[in-house]
């Protein structure tokens, strides 16, 4: 079933006098279920994609339409409505409030949707806990490990049970032992039946992927699906020593 | 979301951020406890002058007339000129008057003039000594305290007798009671009869209130003072309602015992109270205008203040406020959210004005009336809240406009 399709999508930036174009009409269908890697250089225009995914940016032209619904010309408003039901985001700065401790970060989305407030809590307990942090709900980021808080940010992004889980570089402020350990979250929530889609310029970490898309100047250069390794279940190769190589 | 628990979530995100920038806050809240301070002041300050002022006017009275040589109100020096060589007002003409005059309650002529008293070691200098008859207690509605008012037989005699009023009384008599004392006014031995009931207030205290008088027979006063003063002629009217019928009356009266011909200008004139009301209600309301206009400047300084910070604040946090876009946050809620914030620290603001303001208060009271009035402090809260809300705007419309992805961007 598809869930998301974006059809000649384009994006222009105006600086100046000068018309960037970071997306070129591009065509992707992503299915319900799918785990996704997109792939670029930086200037690749894969942000773009992503923001444009995540409905935090509109294309300039072309459609964009998310489980069933065309988005590619809402406004400000009905966007962050999809984006509180349909996408739950992953940052690599994790993007935490830094003055809520744990609980109150992941209740966040929760808020913005309306539940009420003892729902809220225990539905975000839950979610914590599924992320392992059961025991740091009361911790603030900034008494929290970088995995830790990359995993609060996970339990936040699951919270309102979205379509896609969109992480960008998830991994690009850990250490490459901690990274395998969030890489095999996301693993885990993939088998669960969540979508996800990884922003990534990582060789290694689009690996874990089984499906990659590149970007290379606005355009989507290639789409190519990955065999599955039967040992670790994940694409190949195995994904530690490439990481500690890209540190 | 629904609004209740959106507000709900502002106001803990407003008190989160207030918090967590303590000192900015508390400076912040500074221009506007200030401002709001000097409001409440002012707004104090004239509601207690008027209050003060209608206390103090309506007890003499609004159905009173007073004749007398020159206007109260005078709009230019020449026609202060032409009053001050107008004939006296002679008590031949008071007697006239009283005969002619038939629709008054009462008429009675008051002789006035400054002069020492003095009791045993004890003296107040320069006391307003007023000649008159019974009838200007039945005008002025005073009352006494202690002893009796004086009667008609000794109003018209030539006993020496005085009512004196409660400031005398407690100047020249620390505890023994005044009655049956004799007092020397000027060089004359006065019997105290009565002391008047204390009025206080604005027009009650100091050296030209009304607590701080003497009031003697006529006769005695022509006798012992002055043998012809300038009369003022006070005229007590049967109905308040018919005060301006009752006035022109009296003036064709008046002509006709000072015999003017049918071309020439009066060469009195009468006053009354509601001129001074008028006059008053001018002043007090030129000088609410000026007043309310400077405060509202420290107000409006306040508030610059405040969304000054505001600003900061949003550019602070334009990271927090991408991620909250990110994970749903509409427009409203980011407004909501700011403006909550500024709204917050005004409204603390105005809460510490008041607490400042209400002791200033009660200071300022020993000096005239003033009362922190329930109008006053919703007045004062309405203005901080309003004054936050305002100043907020601005900066709240910014952050709620930002677009998520610059703002996720921004370090």
């Amino acid at each position: 079933m598809t869930l998301i399709r974006l059809d000649k999508i384009s994006r222009r930036y105006q600086m100046g006098n000068e018309t960037v174009h970071a997306l070129r009409e591009v065509t992707v269908e992503i299915k319900r279920g799918e785990y996704v890697a997109i792939m670029g250089p930086s200037g690749s225009g894969k942000s773009t994609l992503m923001n444009l995914i995540g409905c935090l940016d509109t294309p300039s032209a072309g459609s964009y339409v998310l489980n069933g619904v065309d988005v590619s010309m809402m406004e400000d408003n009905q966007l962050a409505e999809i984006r509180n039901r349909e996408i739950g985001f992953v940052f690599q700065t994790f993007n935490l409030l830094p003055r809520s401790d744990a609980l109150r970060n992941v209740e966040l989305p929760l808020i913005y949707s309306g539940m009420s407030a003892e729902e809220r809590r225990r539905v975000a307990l839950d979610a914590l806990s599924h992320v392992g942090l059961a025991d740091r709900v009361h911790h603030r980021p900034n008494e929290l490990s970088g995995g830790q808080r990359q995993r609060v940010a996970i339990a936040r992004a699951l919270v309102n049970n979205p379509s896609i889980l969109l992480a960008d570089e998830p991994t690009g402020n850990l250490d490459s032992r901690t990274g395998a350990e969030i890489l095999a979250l996301f693993d885990q929530l993939w088998k669960q039946g969540h979508t996800i889609i990884l922003v990534t310029h990582e060789e290694a970490v689009a690996r874990q992927a089984r499906r990659v898309l590149r970007i290379r100047d606005g355009l989507l250069a290639s789409d190519e699906s990955l065999a599955v390794n039967p040992e670790t279940g994940s694409g190949l190769p195995p994904i530690i020593p490439q990481a500690q190589r890209a540190q | 979301m629904n609004l209740l628990a959106e507000l709900k979530e502002g106001l803990s995100i407003a008190w989160d951020a207030i918090r967590a920038n303590k000192l900015r806050s508390i400076l912040t809240t500074l221009g506007v406890v200030i401002g709001v301070v000097t409001v409440t002041l002012m707004g104090t300050a004239i509601q207690g002058l008027n209050r003060a002022f209608v206390d103090s006017i309506s007890f003499i009275g609004g159905d009173t007339l007073y004749v007398q040589r020159s206007a109260w109100f005078v709009n230019s020096h020449d026609d202060w000129m032409k009053m001050q060589k107008r004939k006296q007002l002679t008590l031949a003409e008071v007697n006239e008057l009283e005969r002619q005059f038939t629709s008054a309650v009462a008429i009675a002529p008051v002789a006035q003039s400054r002069r020492p008293v003095r009791f045993g070691k004890r003296s107040s200098d320069g006391v307003p000594v007023i000649g008159t008859t019974a009838s200007y207690f039945q005008i002025s509605g005073l009352m006494v305290s202690h002893g009796r008012v004086l009667s008609h037989a000794e109003a018209e005699g030539g006993r020496p007798v005085c009512v004196i009023g409660a400031t005398v009384a407690t100047n020249l008599f620390r505890e023994n009671s005044p009655l049956g004392a004799r007092v020397t006014i000027g060089q004359t031995q006065f019997e105290v009869v009565g002391v008047l009931e204390k009025k206080g207030g604005l027009f009650g205290d100091g050296g030209g209130g009304l607590d701080n008088q003497v009031i003697i027979p006529l006769p005695q006063f022509r006798s012992a003072f002055v043998s012809n003063p300038d009369f003022d002629i006070q005229v007590k009217i049967k109905q308040v309602e018919q005060i301006e019928e009752a006035r022109e009356e009296l003036r064709s009266v008046m002509r006709k015992v000072r015999r003017l011909g049918p071309a020439e200008d009066d060469d009195f004139s009468i006053n009354q109270q509601d001129q001074v009301l008028e006059m008053f209600h001018r002043v007090a309301g030129t000088i609410a205008a000026i007043g309310l206009f400077v405060t509202g400047l420290s107000l409006f300084v306040g508030g610059i203040g405040i969304m000054n910070i505001m600003f900061v604040s949003v550019a602070e946090r334009t990271r927090e406020i991408g991620i909250r876009k990110a994970i749903g946050a509409k427009r409203r809620t980011i407004l909501l959210q700011f403006l909550l914030e500024a709204s917050s620290i005004c409204l603390l603001g105005g809460l510490v004005a008041l607490a400042i303001a209400w002791p200033i208060t009660l200071a300022m009271k020993r000096y005239f009336p003033a009362e922190l009035s329930p109008l006053v402090v919703t007045i004062a809260l309405v203005v901080s809240l309003v004054t936050g809300l305002l100043s907020g705007f601005f900066p709240a419309w910014r952050a709620a406009r930002m677009n998520p992805v610059d703002a996720l961007r921004s370090e």
